[in-house]
């Protein structure tokens, strides 16, 4: 298989992952679709600037691989085990609109890159469309669900599809700013998941519209 | 006319109840049974083509029809179906239209002949019926708009021929796409597990099934017919697709092709022993699921 065809294949699987999140109730299910999502697009340095500088790009792809396909999930399973919530009950968008509102915003991201007039790059013609998908599928997770563990999800696709449209454009990001990106990510995950940890503790839910009627 | 012409046409007439028979007969291993033996849906035919039939005062022609015309229109569209890269007996370019709309046309001769026996049970069946086919619709249309853009060609033998290693190599992820979502549409249309149970005795959670409960005799020995037939078609573009065995010899090809099959049986009875059934509320989230893949496979071709 060309390379060309190995990041095709990771950009079909952030894109479905997307979709699956969209689509799926189950938090745990959830936490797993997000967490192989990182694993996807942290690959991406692999296939873009494997031949040059290729110790930068095994180091960057390591980093990823591990915050957001272990500590991400492994912190926020333990989150969910506290809180004892297992589904996403009644999101303000359905789960079929929600995945019929994640292929338009395919649609709408591909549109907006033609009128972009972005430079051509060697993550071929795909990647930042799905970066931009993949930015407003984040977005649209955290303003249509319920449930504090939700939004997480949502703030991380977010980043997946920052990280998927930087890789793609900007090939010479110094290994520091790169690996201090992930650290804040990491930092603002760890944080957020102590809040939602705090949140059930305090008050039995983690139902963040429920958060404007309370009372101390 | 050479005999490699007819081939798919025959072929299909031929050997489609033996798929349902691999299907069945994997279940019943996977059971710990031994099962019925592979020829079994052929004798279930036979047998009910000698019995007479028994229609209700309460029924028109409409319900007479609804088989007939239904296995009419199957057989139309069996005409139209490759066998991987050995053509059809008929093609012409847009003939995969006219394919999708056959089988809309045997699903209303097979949905109005249930509403018109006046019967509840049957009118919910028509009435998830059309609900799935409504979504699997775009799938499936989606699906082979895909892989016509890939191939540059636009009737089924063209499009299935053209799929070689080479188109795999190069667009595999679209390909594979466009195979999921067949496969959904495949176990949708011919209400398999996970969408529907063919085996089922509860009317309330039947799909297919509760709108022939009608029909007997040679009525039901077309419909069991015109399912089978069902199955190979859908089957048949799948394997296509997902064996691109295309060496230019006839036989190989078509041996190729046949041994895809006796393999979508098996994994189609491997699912069925494996997975239970979706609940039906669940069913259009798939189905709305098996159109966005097909969307991304366009997306993926068009770049």
């Amino acid at each position: 298989m060309s390379p060309g065809a190995g990041v095709e294949a990771v950009l079909a699987l952030v894109v479905i992952t997307d979709l699956l999140l969209l689509g799926s109730s189950r938090l745990r299910s959830c936490i797993r679709v997000v967490a192989v999502q990182g694993i996807m697009v942290s690959l991406l340095p692999l296939f873009l600037h494997g031949g040059e500088g290729a110790a930068r790009a095994w180091a960057l792809t390591a980093g990823g691989v591990a915050v957001k396909g272990a500590v991400f999930p492994l912190v926020l399973l333990r989150v969910l085990r506290e809180a004892g919530v297992h589904r996403e009950v009644e999101p303000f968008v359905g789960h079929t609109l929600s995945v019929l509102v994640g292929a338009s915003a395919l649609v709408a991201a591909l549109w907006v890159e033609t009128h972009l007039h972005l430079p051509a790059t060697a993550a071929g013609p795909l990647a930042v469309p799905v970066g931009l998908a993949t930015m407003l599928i984040g977005l649209f997770v955290i303003v249509s669900r319920r449930k504090a563990i939700t939004q997480v999800l949502g703030y991380i696709v977010v980043e997946n599809g920052i990280y998927a449209v930087g890789v793609a454009l900007v090939g010479g990001v110094p290994l520091l700013v790169e690996l201090g990106v992930l650290l804040d990510v990491f930092v603002a995950v760890f944080i957020m998941s102590i809040a939602a940890y705090h949140i059930s503790r305090e008050f039995d839910h983690i139902d963040v519209d429920q958060l404007d009627r309370l009372r101390g | 006319m050479d005999a490699m012409t007819l081939a798919p046409f025959l072929g299909g007439l031929v050997l489609a109840p033996l798929l349902l028979g691999i299907v069945t007969r994997t279940k019943a291993l996977f059971a710990g049974r031994h099962g019925a033996p592979l020829l079994q849906p052929y004798w279930d035919i036979v047998t009910l083509l000698r019995k007479g039939a028994t229609y209700s005062r309460t029924t028109t022609w409409v319900f007479r029809a609804g088989p007939v015309a239904g296995l009419a229109a199957t057989v139309g569209a069996l005409t139209l179906v490759p066998m991987g890269a050995v053509p059809a007996l008929l093609r012409f370019p847009g003939d995969l239209v006219l394919f999708a709309y056959l089988l809309g046309l045997l699903r209303f001769m097979t949905v109005i002949a249930a509403l018109d026996t006046g019967s509840s049970f049957e009118g919910m069946g028509a009435s998830r019926e059309v609900l799935f086919a409504a979504l699997a619709e775009p799938a499936l249309l989606l699906g082979l708009a895909a892989v016509c853009l890939q191939t540059r060609s636009v009737s089924l033998s063209g499009i299935l021929a053209a799929v070689t290693t080479t188109t795999w190599s190069a667009q595999g992820p679209a390909l594979a796409l466009v195979a999921a979502a067949l496969g959904i549409v495949l176990v949708t249309e011919a209400a398999r597990i996970p969408v529907d149970d063919p085996t089922t005795h509860l009317e309330l959670t039947m799909i297919h099934e509760v709108m022939v409960l009608d029909h007997g005799g040679p009525d039901l020995a077309f419909i069991l017919y015109g399912s089978a037939l069902k199955l190979w078609m859908l089957g048949s573009l799948l394997v296509g697709l997902v064996v691109p065995i295309r060496s230019g010899h006839p036989i190989l090809d078509g041996g190729a092709f046949v041994a895809g099959m006796a393999i979508l049986g098996l994994a189609l009875g491997t699912v069925e022993s494996s997975m239970a059934r979706l609940r039906l509320v669940r069913i259009p989230k798939l189905l709305v699921g098996a159109t966005a893949l097909a969307l991304l496979a366009i997306v993926l071709v068009s770049r």
